[in-house]
């Protein structure tokens, strides 16, 4: 066990933030997620080519906008809003007609979705990987105990709570939110008292792809923007939502910590083994809590 | 007010209601009776569109509304009260009066302030979770539901089921200040002393088919027909 003793606790604390950030971009993505699946029951796989799509449209904009210097935050405001501009045309136009039918079939439907996003992307951005730098202000570390910590991940680190009071208040304190919760139970009821369910289906719709969106501007400036990411971030997202527990937002946030911690402090532990602690800490609590920690809405 | 002409009704393949007709008219407690699985609750669910029939006719206030989506039936008039209390159960009582409420001008409009003066045992219990309440205050609260959207019909799906005789008592008494209101009401009932002592007509239903029409006095006296279609 002589690695354990070559972590300082710097070291661990370094890992720790890490972990964290990579926290916020799963929660804002798996949040997301989670809200269409508890609210309109709706697997959406094609949730993960939405934070592709956000990650690539944040990279054109901050390309567009160039060197000014809010070009970087002009695009990570317009990035999610196009993608949630894209979803309210796909809503309109495809999901709400498909509300009544199986999960097998919504499934493999926004399956297709995916697929059909992945070659938009490549027709649009080529096969060939982009990168992008964080905005001037947000370059270079700051170093904490003194290990260098990027700075952009600080920001990350703030976004987080953010989201999270943002989602809380949606849900508990606004009307609409209220009736989403409602209709997540029961829509039938819903709709008996004289509320028009399409109308809220196609406002929590875009704003769970919003978050996908959100999910894949903020990462831009820490990854390569490339073919695969919406792979990769829709298997942890459907992983951590299951584990969290269906539909629940709170759940989410849960999952996408340990996941997120795992991840970065398995590195500590066993670095050749690391990539492994995630999934096996989703099975063990699945095991033990078949339907997820909190409460599922399913 | 309301009239169903020739209603069928199925749940995908199986036929449940057959030609199912009934009026209910302005200011009446129509009751409509029959045994476990007579298709009293699929009468209810076609008036408020949530089952849709296939064929028939539905007017309400002299529109068809056979085919108009839940929601606009709603707020046309008609508030629906469900067989197995749906409350809202993840929202507390006022948040369920809360999105269900629908504003109208006048002075005797429900509203949330109304509505708990209505049922008392509701206002003490306001921020409470529909999921944590008794049987009785859930039954309260989806007839409150259905209040706040100020309907002029209401359909009440055996609001009596499994309460308690005090419940009960307490339930029958505020049906009856309903129709005082001004309400029309159409009753579905297993409990036949509930629906006679509240209606003035009522219809029997057997197997998806009305076998029966008349007014309260005539059904009392009709014993076989009781016997028949009724007594288990
Ligand atoms: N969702 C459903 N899918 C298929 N069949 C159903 C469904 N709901 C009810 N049925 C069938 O329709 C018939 C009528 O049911 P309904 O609930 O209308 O009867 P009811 O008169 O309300 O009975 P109860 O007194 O038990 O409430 C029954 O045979 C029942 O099995
Ligand atoms: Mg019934």
């Amino acid at each position: 066990m002589d690695f354990l003793t070559t972590v300082t606790s710097s070291g661990l604390i370094q890992q720790f933030l890490v972990g964290l950030s990579r926290t916020t971009i799963l929660f804002v993505v798996a949040s997301g997620l989670s809200l269409v699946l508890g609210v309109l029951r709706i697997p959406n796989v094609a949730h993960g080519s939405l934070y592709m799509l956000g990650a690539f449209l944040c990279y054109s904009f901050a390309t567009l906008f160039g060197k000014n210097p809010i070009g970087f935050w002009v695009a990570i405001v317009m990035a999610p809003l196009g993608v949630a501009l894209i979803s309210l045309a796909a809503e309109r136009g495809l999901f709400c007609r498909l509300y009544d039918r199986e999960h097998l079939m919504l499934l493999l439907f926004t399956f297709a979705l995916m697929l059909l996003c992945r070659d938009i992307v490549k027709m649009i951005w080529g096969a060939e990987y982009r990168s992008l730098a964080p905005p001037v202000v947000l370059q270079g570390s700051l170093s904490i105990l003194d290990l260098p910590f990027p700075k952009y991940n600080f920001f990350l680190l703030s976004i987080g709570p953010f989201v999270a009071l943002a989602l809380w208040f949606l849900t508990q304190r606004t009307k609409i939110g209220k009736i989403a919760r409602a209709a997540a139970v029961d829509r039938d009821m819903v709709s008996a008292v004289g509320i028009n369910v399409s109308w809220v289906f196609a406002s929590v719709f875009v704003i769970g792809c919003f978050l996908a969106g959100l999910g894949g501007a903020l990462v831009a400036p820490t990854q390569n923007i490339a073919q695969g990411m919406d792979h990769t971030i829709i298997m942890e997202s459907f992983l951590i939502v299951i584990a969290g527990g269906l539909g629940n937002v709170w759940g989410a946030l849960l999952g996408a910590l340990i996941f997120g911690l795992t991840d970065s402090m398995g590195i500590l532990v066993w670095p050749q083994f690391s990539i492994v602690f995630p999934y096996a800490i989703v099975v063990i609590v699945l095991i033990f809590r078949p339907k997820g920690l909190l409460r599922a809405t399913w | 007010m309301l009239q169903v002409e020739g209603i069928h009704t199925f749940y995908g393949s199986s036929h449940i209601l057959f030609g199912v007709s009934l009026t209910v008219s302005r200011g009446e407690i129509v009751c409509l009776l029959g045994r476990n699985g007579a298709g009293k609750s699929t009468t209810m669910k076609s008036i408020i569109g949530l089952t849709p029939p296939r064929q028939g006719v539905i007017k309400f206030k002299s529109e068809d509304i056979a085919r108009a989506k839940p929601y606009i039936i709603a707020r046309m008039g008609i508030g629906f009260v469900p067989d197995d209390r749906r409350v809202f159960f993840d929202l507390t009582v006022d948040e369920n009066l809360e999105i269900s409420e629908r504003k109208i001008a006048g002075t005797d409009a429900w509203n949330r302030e109304r509505v708990y003066e209505f049922f008392q045992p509701l206002k003490h219990i306001r921020s409470r979770k529909a999921g944590f309440l008794s049987g009785g205050e859930q039954q309260m609260l989806t007839i409150a539901r259905a209040l706040v959207t100020n309907p002029e019909l209401l359909l009440l799906d055996e609001p009596t089921e499994g309460l308690a005789p005090i419940i009960v008592d307490m339930l029958e008494q505020r049906i009856l200040a309903l129709r005082d209101a001004g309400l029309t009401i159409l009753l579905a009932e297993q409990n036949q002393k509930t629906a006679l002592g509240l209606s003035d007509r009522g219809y029997i239903l057997d197997n998806g088919v009305i076998k029966y029409h008349g007014t309260i006095k005539e059904l009392q006296e009709n014993e076989e027909i009781i016997r028949k279609y009724l007594l288990v």
